[in-house]
């Protein structure tokens, strides 16, 4: 099952400005939508996205039942040292998922 | 009376085989979009397709069934095996003696070869599959095979595609023929042209195949849509892919 | 809803408009994927850094969209996401800084319902 798509560029000079993108697969159900038979279908997304990079916390994301399903997020960081970047998904129903990324800085 | 009847039936007869849009008017339902949806399906790190296309490469390894094969061990690196594949399907299948699309192509390969069952329309792994196989021939110009067995099929689709159905009696030719580049409510009227299925359509929120797209026209004009698999579904996407002829595949798109 | 949930992050403190742009298309190709990009002007130094973006809405069921906790490394405030829009409605944005201060702005969407839904 394909955890998730990431776009870390794969080397980067000592203070650049970087861009991450992370998307994952996950049906993000609101908790606000019926079956045909009237039945609430349950929330089920995911609630949190954090990234590490080299075990320090750059970016976490609260995200809520308006995100789409399979969220794509992009955001920014300072390419400081090689290492790797390591992400985390968490949600409802005790889901959780990591990815990682390597990058090399000169 | 009998003059205003001839006129009527020219009308109508011209009316039919106005048909298809000539090759140099043949545009996407990408070129409709607005530029942020188009930005979503240009990038393989933020097209939500991909995600599927890799859980099919995934699957195209994988061992199965009572003689543990999986694809790649009589179909290889699919890179190469499927490339134009999905640019000519539906194909003619001579056991069936009738075109069959890519997803029962996948689910006869599963039958004779993997001894597995079928997989549903519109599940995850046939998705997937459908959606690695149909990636392996993105960029490449739609050519359905010119072959006179299909022709019958062919002709059907053609039907099907011309005929006023439901209660709100449209045919599928009356708003993607005769009226593309208007608007249907907020949405603008595409040609109707498969270029990228299976697609992540933002409406479903996830990847879905073009029988569950004709689907929802059919219901969308209220006439009681065609099982998935059925044999008029197949002719239709057969007409429809031929009527595509020259257009660049775009696996996996994404559409509103 | 709207209001108490700014309300509950913002406190007492002024809200201030600028700084912060809140990309989204003024007319939704279709209300349950909008992209969406927030960008706040900010030197990102050590001093001087967005420390918090925070998303709302007017009409969906709840008021939260997204919270994105940055920070001094982040080197570019700038957070994109998609969201789901349920009715044509305001979306606002309010950025964190630092110093403690509320910077906000806010765009109005048209969302339109799909032409025809379908059986599942």
């Amino acid at each position: 099952m394909a955890s998730a798509l990431i776009n870390v560029p794969k080397r980067a000079r000592r203070g650049d400005v970087i861009e991450i993108r992370a998307l994952t697969s996950h049906v993000m159900e609101p908790g606000y939508r019926r079956t045909a038979s009237g039945e609430m279908i349950p929330r089920d997304i995911i609630t949190s996205f954090s990234c590490r990079y080299n075990g320090r916390e750059i970016f976490r994301a609260d995200l809520f039942p308006a995100i789409s399903a399979n969220p794509y997020l992009s955001f920014f960081t300072t390419a400081t040292e090689s290492g790797t970047f390591a992400f985390e998904w968490i949600g409802d129903n005790g889901f959780s998922q990591v990815a990682s990324a390597a990058i090399t800085v000169e | 009376m009998r003059t205003v009847v001839a006129i009527i039936a020219a009308l109508l007869l011209a009316t039919a085989q106005a048909g298809e849009i000539a090759q140099d008017q043949r545009r996407s339902g990408y070129s409709f979009m607005r530029s942020d949806t188009k930005a979503m399906q240009d990038d393989d790190t933020s097209n939500p397709g991909m995600l599927w296309v890799m859980d099919g490469e995934a699957l195209w390894s994988q061992r199965i069934g009572a003689p543990d094969k999986a694809c790649a061990d009589c179909h290889g690196d699919a890179r190469a095996s499927m490339k134009g594949v999905a640019a000519r399907y539906p194909a003619f299948d001579k056991a069936l003696g009738r075109p069959v699309d890519l997803e029962q192509r996948i689910n006869l390969c599963r039958a004779e070869h993997q001894q597995a069952p079928p997989l549903d329309y519109e599940s995850h792994d046939l998705l997937a599959l459908t959606a690695f196989v149909s990636h392996q021939s993105r960029g490449m110009p739609i050519a359905p095979a010119n072959d006179e067995q299909l022709a019958p099929f062919l002709a059907r689709g053609r039907e099907l595609f011309m005929q006023r159905q439901g209660q709100l009696n449209l045919a599928c030719a009356n708003c993607h023929d005769d009226n593309w580049d208007k608007h249907l409510a907020g949405s603008a009227i595409t040609q109707a042209q498969p270029t990228g299925y299976p697609m992540y359509r933002l409406e479903w929120q996830t990847l879905g195949s073009l029988q569950r797209r004709l689907r929802g026209c059919m219901t969308g004009v209220r006439a009681q849509a065609f099982s998935y698999g059925s044999p008029e579904l197949v002719d239709l996407e057969l007409y429809l892919m031929s009527r595509a002829t020259g257009m660049p595949i775009e696996t996996p798109a994404v559409r509103p | 809803m709207l209001n108490s949930a700014i309300r509950n992050l913002v406190g007492e403190a002024p809200l201030r408009t600028g700084k912060v742009k809140l990309d989204i298309p003024p007319l939704v190709e279709n209300g349950n994927t909008v992209p969406m990009t927030v960008s706040v002007t900010s030197p990102m130094t050590a001093d001087d850094y967005v420390k918090s973006i925070h998303v709302f809405n007017e009409k969906n069921p709840q008021p939260n969209i997204g919270n994105f906790h940055l920070g001094p490394t982040a080197g570019r405030a700038q957070v994109a996401t998609r969201i789901r829009l349920a009715d044509s409605q305001k979306v606002v944005a309010i950025a964190q800084m630092s110093d403690g201060s509320f910077w906000s702005a806010s765009a109005d969407v048209v969302v339109t319902l799909a032409a025809c839904t379908e059986e599942l």
